[in-house]
């Protein structure tokens, strides 16, 4: 019999993979991470001896919990990590792991595959030195390590204050926090904020840590450029200039929707997100008959919404797969998750997308970091008469390269509408392709 | 001169490599990423310019931190970990 399959051992798959065994289905669990955790709950790899409260924090049990939990699951359900999906069609993914190429095909699938940072380039994003914010994060939490000596940490999001903390707390020097949106944002937001008093709390906490260690926060500060030849320099915003060897910014996160676009989801334009996500219902059905969208990936909302998505994804597999479950549970997660939207729609107004940024990208902007497209190529393109996303990429390269537009297709997007006076949402979504990750030369293909 | 500063963890058995084939030493649990930048600046040099790049996400998505191996074999150094004796070469790049 074919597998019931998850792709994605964050908080979202391993909470699926839980219920799931506890149904008494033993699921195949894939994962491209080495230990599991998703990046969120990211393990240090084995011979580190610090604590999940050094590492995790506030999240310290909740991390330790997911941990534990998949711990558990490993031997009892078909766990692959170090796997890469690398594409996926009817009832059927194509696999890499170690060099070796595979096939799985399965019954009904759960795509849980997590977010990457939301990246708005700014000229001198690619030198050496500069990082996405959850980058400076997992430098820290896999491998001990800050990404320089003097490091500035922009951009918005909660993500902002809390790896600044992070940064600040285990000796790091940094130098300046700027967080592109005003004050007069957070206040604003606050009434939808309090809906989750705990998470705003520890928001208000490492806001305040910053503050009374020291360590400067610029809010409605914008950065403009990164200085250096061969490495960070410095940085520049507004009229200030500040020396600096590492720079990690990012403005909040985006969805990793790839394969859910290989498997024929349905997407529409999610404005809260302001991005093109798959459509789901409630209990997190796709349109695809069989296929489950859970967690960061169909949407974001963060590390708790993920498990229970999870949870009730894998319970609406086993509904439709005529397996009985606690009915009142569906309505309990269901209820959870609206909750945690509302506060999601206040973070949202508190750190906004910055609208003007295309406006005041400058010509000589590498948008495209793989290919080196500038806003000035993708603005030729658009002069030309063209607008469609894909058409844009056709012919300058934009969003071709390995990632995918992984790192510059939302920042794409934006130029284009800028330039062509139409909104984002109507220049189109850029499309997934197989393989969604490089593939190495030489791959085994097993019979 | 380094990018990456240890700060914690930092009494990790030693390990030694080749960067480019130079002698070089990093701790056992490093990443290739962690292993080059905590003894060196960048990781590649990018394939229209041959600017010289560093990574960029560390979670096997910008596809931005690729190195060769001795073996031949073309790795993300963000999502690989360092084993002793490994030979590292950096990709110098190409320009258009």
């Amino acid at each position: 019999m074919k597998p019931v399959v998850i792709v994605g051992a964050g908080p979202a798959g391993i909470s699926a993979a839980r219920t799931l065994l506890d149904h008494g289905i033993r699921a195949c669990l894939v994962d491209e991470g080495l230990r599991g955790g998703g990046q969120i709950y990211r393990r240090q790899p084995e011979g580190f001896q610090r604590t999940a409260r050094q590492l995790y924090g506030f999240e310290a049990s909740k991390a330790e919990a997911v941990h534990r939990t998949l711990d558990e699951l490993a031997p009892l359900i078909d766990y692959r990590p170090r796997t890469l999906v690398w594409n996926a069609e009817d009832q059927r993914l194509d696999l890499l792991r170690d060099d070796h190429a595979d096939s799985l095909e399965y019954s009904r699938l759960i795509v849980a595959t997590g977010a990457t940072d939301r990246i708005l380039p700014v000229p001198g994003w690619t030198l050496p030195g500069v990082y996405s914010l959850g980058a400076a994060q997992i430098a820290l939490k896999y491998q001990g390590c800050a990404i320089g000596e003097r490091v500035a940490l922009c951009g918005s999001g909660p993500l902002l204050y809390l790896v600044a903390y992070q940064y600040a707390k285990a000796g790091a020097t940094v130098v300046a926090v700027l967080d592109s949106a005003p004050f007069s944002a957070q206040c604003r937001a606050l009434p939808a904020l309090l809906g989750q008093p705990a998470t705003l709390a520890k928001g208000m906490y490492y806001r305040a840590w910053l503050t009374a260690h020291g360590v400067p926060v610029h809010q409605g500060a914008t950065l403009a450029q990164i200085d250096g030849e061969q490495r960070v320099s410095g940085i520049r915003w507004g009229t200030h200039t500040l020396a600096c060897d590492a720079v990690a910014f990012a403005h909040a996160l985006r969805s990793e929707t790839q394969l859910a676009d290989l498997l024929g989801c349905a997407f529409a334009w999610n404005p809260l997100n302001r991005a093109w996500l798959p459509t789901r219902d409630s209990a997190g059905r796709s349109n695809v008959e069989g296929v489950y969208l859970a967690g960061d990936g169909a949407g974001i909302m963060g590390a708790d919404a993920a498990q229970m998505a999870g949870e009730r994804a894998a319970l609406a597999l086993l509904e439709d797969a005529g397996i009985a479950i606690d009915q009142q549970r569906p309505a309990v997660l269901e209820r959870q998750l609206a909750r945690i939207q509302r506060f999601r729609q206040g973070l949202e107004s508190a750190f906004p997308f910055p609208e003007h940024w295309a406006a005041q990208a400058p010509d000589r902007l590498m948008v495209c970091r793989c290919e080196e497209v500038s806003a000035g190529d993708i603005r030729a393109v658009v002069d030309e008469g063209h607008w469609e996303i894909n058409r844009v990429k056709a012919h300058c390269r934009v969003g071709m390269g390995r990632c995918q537009g992984r790192m510059c297709g939302l920042a794409a997007a934006e130029i284009v509408a800028e330039r062509s006076g139409r909104n984002v949402e109507d220049v189109g979504r850029l499309r997934g392709q197989a393989p969604i990750k490089p593939l190495p030369f030489g791959v085994q293909v097993q019979p | 001169m380094a990018l990456f500063k240890r700060l914690a963890d930092t009494a990790r058995p030693a390990i030694a490599f080749t960067l480019d084939g130079r002698p070089a030493s990093a701790l056992l649990g490093d990443t290739l990423l962690t292993a080059v930048l905590t003894c060196g600046e960048h990781l590649r040099g990018s394939d229209f310019s041959a600017e010289r790049r560093a990574g960029f996400c560390l979670m096997g998505a910008c596809q931005d931190c690729w190195v060769w191996l001795e073996d031949g074999r073309r790795v993300r150094a963000c999502s690989t970990l360092l084993e002793a004796g490994q030979a590292i070469r950096r990709d110098p790049g190409r320009t258009a």
